[in-house]
């Protein structure tokens, strides 16, 4: 139990749950939970209790506990003992000013990662406004190597994401060499398939692994079925460079995305042993906040928090990509333009304090209130930031999974506007393609029919 | 209300009355007057067209573009989208975002004689914002249901409004009978479909275990996408209980025109729901026995 008394008004939270819930910036997914403070000068007061709280008391109090979650389990699990105990009688404020400070260098923040439970990471961000969150995530720089190098400084990647509403192989195909067209794709050439069979997505492996092949293009492929289909299709020879699957902060939410340690394990030593790609990293994650709620498989706990939850399991299996999709929900978790831009800005931060590979989907749904301008807003800020990678979708509009996300043309822009250059291997490839010249696109480019 | 169309009308005939005189007395007025009287009329169709200045292969271009309703083969100004295809993103934007907040036309609901139900959600607001809502059916229905409905049926069907009335409107008429007429085809017993407005997927769990029946499968309507606002799809589940989960459903999605066309997607259910029953499985499941 905490009181305090601010301004001449006490308040109480009743456990450390409570008061990381409280002291996050307002969203509909905790408001819809019944867990989001309930004033103003509450929300600040939940923030002050937070700032005095030691990362001792956080470790003691874990949101979820050990023997019931499997997600706990990891978290504690592959911490870091000894450089836990030299910061554990740190305050969540004192945190925010180590990890803000001069002094303070990119191996020291990769460091203290290593000491630092999910929950904690939660709390710092919780204290920290938007310039803080982008100032701590530039000095962050996670990198990780599957066929191409992800997440140098100066460098940004992208996924193109040539989807079809009924997987015809020609409109992948289609779309696939647009985006190459418009240098989207080093990151990942990833399909979301309309149909899960083994069948249907060891075919669009197959194509996109021919394609890559034919024009010797330095990236990986991936289809985003379930993670059990792709471990079938790899069993029976589909070629997979990067594995996929959705992930959540609570162990009854990954129950119901059909996922668990054991299945990741599995998939992670099968990559290993059957994966086409040099890895190390060989798997790609997908993350967002709210998904918890909307499953009803919170626990009370608030959205932000079990997404950092969500970054302290999955980098147990040392993923290739770890993308934030907060905003693909709905309006029940993400209300508005407003609230994207907070959580996608937490989640960088988050995602790179656990020592991720981050990438953002600044993304809406039709049902919200938010627009093309909110999401060129998120976009832009996060790359300041330095993600290290988005999504490419023709022209902003997944004609599959009926949403919307960063454009071909946003992701040249994105790196037009910043000075940021491809991966390396990949630039080398779209200068042969005569696609791009001087980290700049040329003629040629934006023009599909060059693969001919 | 009488007095202010009365008016409008005669301000109406008074402005094409002075266009007319105008054009009459004054010639030097003649081509710019009418024009300011009756505004600028234009009527924007949105076309598919290649849009890459000096492309290898315009042609290829228009093909793949036909194959797809993504929007490739745009081209673009330095980065950026061209002036008409940004327009055209921003008016389906726009679109979607009034199809989510429109109901399905009674017309068809008594046509395809569904007897309406409705969740606990009492506005569009609360649908939206509180899941749990949309989630079970308000106590006026369940009592029906519980009354009315045939229970001990091998299948239940539902069709949902979902994100988008205009899907069920535009589907509806063609996927509901080719999927009854399909599991008649296959002996297989149903009970009586029901429309429920304003619910969500986990909705059939709540009716399921009012009608007691071995498979459920709900018809709702997808969130709009810019592509279609027109698209459905079907949530199937085997004997949902307490300990369902999630990837216990077995989802078929993109029903529409430009997708998986209504009838052979009625078709295609039937047989998966034989498939279903016969496994006593679905979902992840099922996929796992295949």
């Amino acid at each position: 139990m905490y009181t305090i008394t601010i301004k001449n008004e006490t308040y109480q939270f009743r456990s450390i749950a409570d008061v990381l819930a409280k002291a996050s910036e307002e969203k509909s997914g905790d408001i819809m939970a019944g867990i989001a403070a309930g004033s103003s000068l509450e929300r600040m007061a939940a923030k002050v209790v937070l700032s005095e709280l030691s990362l001792k008391e956080i470790y003691e109090n874990p949101v979820i506990a050990y023997d019931m979650d499997e997600v706990t389990r990891i978290i504690y699990d592959d911490l870091n003992l000894f450089i836990y105990k030299e910061i554990s009688n740190w305050s969540v404020g004192e945190l925010r000013e180590y990890i803000l400070s001069h002094q303070t260098s990119t191996s020291d923040l990769f460091r203290i990662s290593k000491g630092l439970t999910s929950e904690m990471i939660s709390a710092a961000a919780k204290l920290m406004s938007s310039i803080d969150l982008v100032m701590a995530s530039q000095k962050i720089r996670p990198t990780a190597h599957c066929n191409t190098t992800i997440g140098e400084a100066g460098r940004l990647a992208f996924r193109c994401q040539p989807n079809h509403p009924i997987d015809n192989p020609d409109g992948i195909l289609a779309s696939m060499k647009e985006g190459l067209s418009y240098g989207s794709g080093d990151a990942v050439i990833g399909v979301n398939p309309n149909n899960d069979s083994v069948e249907s997505v060891s075919r669009i492996l197959h194509m996109t692994h021919d394609f890559i092949q034919k024009w010797e293009i330095p990236t990986q492929n991936c289809v985003l079925a379930h993670i059990t289909t792709q471990m079938q299709a790899l069993k029976k020879g589909a070629p997979i460079a990067l594995m996929f699957q959705s992930l959540a902060g609570t162990q009854a939410a990954n129950d119901d995305f059909g996922v668990s340690k054991e299945i990741l394990d599995e998939a992670f030593y099968l990559m290993a042993k059957q994966g086409t790609s040099t890895g190390p990293n060989q798997l790609y994650f997908e993350t967002g906040q709210g998904s918890e709620v909307s499953l009803d498989a919170h626990l009370g706990i608030d959205m932000q928090t079990l997404e950092a939850r969500t970054y302290g399991y999955a980098r147990h299996w040392k993923p290739f990509m770890v993308n934030n999709v907060s905003g693909f929900i709905g309006p029940e978790t993400i209300y508005d333009g407003k609230q994207v831009i907070r959580a996608d800005l937490e989640d960088l931060f988050m995602g790179k304090m656990h020592g991720l590979p981050m990438g953002i989907a600044p993304t809406y749904t039709n049902h919200m209130q938010a627009d093309q301008n909110d999401q060129e807003i998120a976009g832009m800020l996060t790359a300041l930031a330095g993600a290290n990678f988005y999504m490419g979708v023709p022209g902003g509009d997944d004609v599959m999974l009926s949403y919307q996300d960063t454009s071909y043309h946003d992701d040249a822009s994105l790196r037009e506007m910043l000075g940021l250059r491809p991966l390396r291997e990949f630039e080398i490839w779209l200068v042969k393609m005569g696609i791009m010249e001087n980290g700049k696109l040329i003629e040629r480019a934006g023009d599909l029919s060059i693969f001919e | 209300m009488m007095n202010i169309q009365a008016i409008v009308k005669q301000v109406i005939e008074e402005l094409k009355t002075e266009g007319q005189v105008k054009i009459g007395t004054s010639p030097e007025n003649a081509e710019i007057k009418p024009e300011i009287a009756e505004g600028r009329h234009i009527v924007y169709e949105i076309v598919k067209q290649v849009g890459v200045d000096q492309p290898v292969n315009r042609e290829e271009i228009g093909k793949v573009q036909s194959i797809t309703p993504a929007r490739i083969g745009i081209g673009r100004t330095g980065t950026r989208m061209k002036t008409r295809n940004y327009l055209d993103f921003r008016i389906d934007h726009a679109a979607a975002q009034d199809a989510v907040f429109k109901d399905v036309p009674e017309e068809l609901l008594k046509e395809l004689k569904l007897p309406v139900l409705q969740s606990k959600a009492e506005t569009m607001d609360q649908y939206l914002m509180d899941l749990d809502s949309g989630r079970r059916l308000n106590e006026t229905s369940r009592k029906w249901a519980d009354k009315n409905l045939p229970k001990n049926r091998q299948v239940q069907i539902i069709v949902s409004d979902g994100l988008s009335s205009t899907g069920i409107e535009a589907n509806i008429g063609d996927l509901l009978p080719a999927l009854v007429q399909g599991l008649q085809s296959k002996n297989i017993s149903i009970g009586d479909p029901v429309f429920i407005k304003r619910s969500r997927v986990w909705i059939q769990d709540d009716v399921a275990s009012i009608v007691n029946c071995d498979c459920v499968i709900s018809l709702i309507g997808e969130r709009p996408g810019l592509a279609t606002a027109k698209s459905i799809s079907a949530y199937l589940i085997y004997k949902p209980s307490e300990n369902t989960v999630e990837a216990d459903r077995t989802v078929i999605s993109n029903i529409h025109e430009g997708g998986v066309p209504p009838v052979e997607a009625g078709a295609h259910l039937a047989d998966l729901i034989e498939t279903i029953l016969k496994q006593k499985a679905s979902g992840v499941k099922l996929a796992k026995l295949q």
